[in-house]
């Protein structure tokens, strides 16, 4: 009891650590908790009991953040229109005139594709550029250090027969499918990034079955640049001249064809073919960055 | 509160998501686990527009028989937009990891904290 006592009037005096120190050594005469200035007592309190302190106090905060934040998000979800209704503020004119004069303005069958390539072109030029914006710092920030080290295989499996006879079957199937979609984008559900993706798959597949030497005699990183550069300087120029003549009251000279047909909608085609071949060179470097540093 | 929060279960249960990505954001230390995180964000934002998009009854936005009436098609607006989110956000994680290899090459951790402790030892 009495030893308890004495240590909570230790306690109270000062810091308990310090005050037993002192007994050990007296010589040395230690400053003790009260003579501190309240800096250095913070500086003691922040770098030691603080750390802790502040993790329990942080993450109790940030719960309580979430949890609040989640409650304001449910009850304006709660004052919003019902879902599905025909007469909600969301399906105005502007989703009118695109679905009744969408396929008469650009010829495309696929309402969206219309739309974002045509109507919306300029939005679908900046998310090709964003791409080729992060494809470039991404390039930036894992370039090896030295050169002409020797490629590590370190995430290639090598040599592995299970990998290399189902990437034989399923990797031309793959690039068929991406082109597929990437030429139907005008008429059936899908379009350049989709088809871009998939056909960025096909290539990330051969690479990890066959090695990075044998995908290196096609896709090397000059091919990867001059493409997307090329796509994007594509991109540019026919949007801009279109627009140009769009607001200029002139005809474009490009020709609409029937509704359906592969070769119709005017420009839709040859721009999902740029968007296409941008989405997967860039999903291709990414991989192939992030897996050794170098495309 | 509102009468239709059981109505609008898409609007509901992406919120719910959001708040779950925004809660991996704050709480983990690992930074893979917090670009894990943005992207639940990423998805909870794509089934909130996908569900602002879409009509009881009516078909995908893709003519059919040559019927460009209104009331055929569900709105595409919030397609356009979905696809502008999936873009950006695939880029903003790519240029992160990239960001985070860096950082684990020079300080062989992926904490958070240990990397400001060890970056504030460096400096001084």
């Amino acid at each position: 009891m009495n030893k308890i006592i004495s240590a909570i009037e230790k306690f109270v005096d000062g810091d308990f650590v310090i005050t037993t120190k002192r007994k050990k050594k007296p010589e040395h005469k230690p400053i003790t908790h009260h003579e501190k200035t309240i800096e250095e007592r913070w500086a003691i309190w922040h770098d030691t009991d603080g750390v802790e302190a502040f993790k329990i106090v942080y993450k109790a905060a940030s719960v309580a953040i979430c949890l609040i934040m989640i409650t304001i998000l449910l009850i304006t979800v709660s004052f919003l229109p019902a879902f599905g209704n025909p007469d909600n503020p969301v399906n105005n004119e502007v989703s009118q005139r695109y679905i009744e004069k969408g396929l008469e303005e650009t010829g495309a069958v696929n309402i969206v594709s219309g739309m974002i390539l045509d109507y919306r072109a300029f939005d679908t030029l900046g998310e090709s550029t964003v791409l080729f914006a992060a494809a470039s710092s991404v390039m930036m920030l894992m370039r090896k250090e030295k050169k002409g080290k020797e490629i590590t295989d370190k995430f290639s499996p090598k040599r592995d027969p299970i990998v290399k006879i189902v990437a034989k079957f399923i990797i031309p199937v793959l690039l068929v499918f991406g082109i597929y979609i990437v030429l139907n984008g005008h008429l059936s559900p899908g379009g350049g990034f989709s088809g871009g993706a998939i056909m960025g798959a096909a290539l990330i597949l051969y690479s990890s079955a066959f090695g990075y030497k044998n995908i290196k005699k096609v896709v090397t990183e000059k091919f990867v640049r001059n493409v997307t550069f090329f796509s994007l300087i594509f991109y540019a120029c026919a949007k801009s001249y279109s627009f140009y003549c769009g607001s200029h009251h002139l005809e474009t000279g490009i020709p609409l064809g029937t509704p359906g047909a592969i070769l119709s909608s005017g420009l839709i085609l040859p721009l999902n073919i740029a968007v296409g071949l941008v989405v997967t060179c860039t999903m291709y470097s990414f991989y192939s960055l992030f897996s050794k540093g170098e495309i | 509160m509102g009468p239709n929060l059981l109505n609008n279960y898409c609007e509901t249960v992406s919120m719910i998501l959001f708040g779950i990505g925004f809660t991996t954001l704050f709480l983990q230390p690992n930074l893979i686990k917090k670009i894990i995180g943005f992207n639940i964000m990423d998805s909870a934002v794509y089934l909130f527009l996908a569900a602002k998009g879409y009509i009881y009854g009516r078909l995908a936005p893709i003519v059919v028989n040559n019927v460009t009436d209104m009331d055929a098609y569900i709105n595409p607006i919030p397609a356009g937009l979905v696809l502008t989110g999936i873009v950006v956000s695939v880029s903003v994680t790519a240029v992160s990891l990239s960001l985070i290899q860096k950082l684990y090459k020079e300080y062989h951790t992926l904490d958070m904290d240990e990397i400001l402790k060890k970056s504030k030892e460096a400096h001084q």
